[in-house]
């Protein structure tokens, strides 16, 4: 190793910036030395909104709490604080509102920082030279289609622990990097250190959840991780958590397609000679756990595109034939609306029956339930080019579903049970994933100065 | 016995925005040999269920853990206009209801 260190330890923060962490965690890591702090951002998790609108999916003022603890800390101690998928999806205004942060938090407690900031944004006309034969689908993705690459809105690719090393060769107190892979997060000191990547890529796997590794399971907690020459080992700071070989091997499982192994733009990170041992009451040790270096080097994308408007309405069902006829009361009302509403055209829009209690959430995968339930609760959803349509769909699709007629009406007052007044709901803009795919192409992500 | 009732831990997840991964662990490796030996644990049976192609199914073992993990196709992407689980958090049905 060309280290001359043999052993760091770092923080992970929490399972995610804003979902919060201990103060009892912090208080008892920081009885340790540490290298470096690190916390991740990032997830496709909530859906494509969030990267496709550009707003961050955890609220300001939990992101402001978080950070306000550490960003003292970091200071006084002098090590650097990493940040990865800024604000959610990592583009420039997520990656800007972190920022914004940030400097208030400089502000009321007057601190000063030199921030390396690393934006991942897609540079203009890349997506449609990329969509010419460089783009491969991923996680089981569709083939990507050349005609959408300029509806993309915050187009992302997600870099690995390159631009990061670069950042800490430049000694910057805060890394505040755009959309990155979880592990570029934890991996790129040790890996800038000399450590062994598939050791130190398969801690940061586990770091970036927090102590969702530790039993009771919390991705709203930290974790501390030690890295040696041929092991690492993990442990909760919370001593009301605890690490055993089965929760951090099960940890592997989550999010993943495959248990034995996982990919990142460094290579394939092999977990199948993995042996997970407890040293300690609460501490597990890892080992075997190797890189397999990718034979060409590649990047994964990420782009949403707008989909329209949302609006619903949300209304309950009692009436027991009026739960047996859902079917007839919806192709009634699809009917009627397509009827009345002259301001869309047929496909220009879609309407939408979740009926909870009855088949809302597997559809068609599982066979009808023969006993129906005695009360179903039915969300209405009405999608369109403008909030204004959507909003006028669901308010026709609303009323007509309160009194469409069906077979045995008794209750012929009306179907529905409206819990709110009003009770329909603006949703406004939907969202869709078009780009998740790996280009080979290269991308080059500048690491940029901000000084506070 | 139904799937649901042997695991004591039946679970599902998004893996990305395309696939959901269905997480089944056991106890004993009696009753996970007994599932991965089951002529009804196939990714034929699997796709009939949820009424999706077989060829995108997979089936993945970790026996350290006595864990299986099932990956299936999204018919839509999370998020988008069809989808009704956005975190994909509840598809471990109709798999739970399999008679082993």
């Amino acid at each position: 190793m060309s280290s001359e260190k043999k052993m760091l330890r770092y923080l992970s923060l929490c399972g995610l910036l804003g979902y919060g962490y201990a103060l009892e965690s912090l208080e008892n890591a920081l009885k340790e030395e540490l290298d470096f702090v690190g916390v991740d951002a990032g997830s496709t998790d909530p859906g494509p909104y969030y990267l496709g609108s550009g707003k961050n999916f955890v609220k300001n003022l939990q992101v402001k709490r978080d950070l306000s603890l550490i960003l003292p800390v970091i200071r006084k101690r002098n090590i650097p604080l990493i940040i990865g998928s800024s604000g959610g999806a990592g583009a420039a205004p997520h990656v800007n509102g972190t920022l914004e942060i940030i400097k208030e938090i400089a502000k009321e407690q007057d601190l000063s920082f030199r921030i390396a900031v690393i934006y991942s944004d897609l540079p203009e006309g890349f997506v449609k030279k990329a969509a010419n034969g460089h783009l491969f689908s991923c996680g089981g993705s569709p083939d990507f289609d050349p005609a959408m690459a300029d509806s993309l809105t915050n187009a992302v690719a997600q870099f690995g622990t390159a631009p990061i090393i670069e950042a800490l060769e430049k000694k910057f107190d805060i890394i505040l990097a755009g959309r990155c892979c979880d592990t570029a997060v934890f991996a790129s000191y040790p890996i800038w250190k000399g450590f062994d990547p598939g050791l130190a890529l398969h801690a940061a796997k586990i770091a970036e959840c927090g102590a969702l590794c530790a039993r009771p399971v919390g991705a709203n907690d930290s974790l501390m991780v030690e890295m040696y020459e041929d092991h690492f080992t993990v442990e909760p700071p919370n001593p009301a958590r605890t690490c055993t070989p089965d929760s951090v091997a099960a940890h592997s499982l989550y999010e993943q397609p495959d248990p034995n192994c996982f990919y990142e733009p460094e290579g394939k990170i092999d977990l199948s000679g993995c042996t997970f041992e407890q040293i300690g009451e609460r501490k597990v040790l890892v080992k075997g756990s190797h890189l397999v270096p990718a034979e060409k080097e590649t990047t994964k994308l990420e782009g949403a595109f707008l989909a329209g408007y949302r609006a619903i309405t949300i209304a309950g069902l009692r009436d027991p034939s009026g739960i047996r006829h859902l079917k007839e009361i919806e192709e009634g009302v699809r009917a009627s609306v397509a009827q009345s509403a002259n301001f869309v055209k047929e496909g220009e829009y879609s309407l939408r029956f979740l009926r909870y209690g009855l088949d809302a959430v597997t559809g068609d995968n599982e066979k009808e339930n023969p006993v129906l339930p005695r009360e179903v609760g039915l969300v209405i959803e009405a999608v369109a080019s403008t909030q204004e349509k959507a909003d006028a769909l669901v308010g026709l699709a609303r009323s007509k579903a309160l009194h469409q007629g069906f077979p045995d009406r008794k209750a012929t007052a009306g179907n529905l049970a409206f819990p709110f007044s009003p009770s329909d709901f603006s949703g406004g803009a939907v969202y869709e994933f078009a780009l998740y795919h790996l280009t080979d192409l290269p991308l080059e992500f500048e690491v940029k100065e901000v000084i506070i | 016995m139904r799937l649901y009732d042997i695991a004591f831990v039946c679970r599902s997840k998004n893996a990305g925005p395309f696939q959901v991964t269905v997480d089944l662990m056991f106890k004993d490796l009696q009753t996970y040999e007994q599932v991965l030996k089951s002529p009804a644990f196939t990714v034929e049976n699997i796709g009939k269920l949820y009424r999706t192609d077989s060829e995108k199914i997979c089936i993945k073992t970790f026996e350290q853990i006595l864990t299986i993990k099932v990956v299936l196709p999204r018919k839509c992407s999370s998020g988008s206009l069809l989808d009704s689980d956005v975190y994909g958090s509840q598809q471990h049905f109709p798999l739970g209801n399999l008679e082993i």
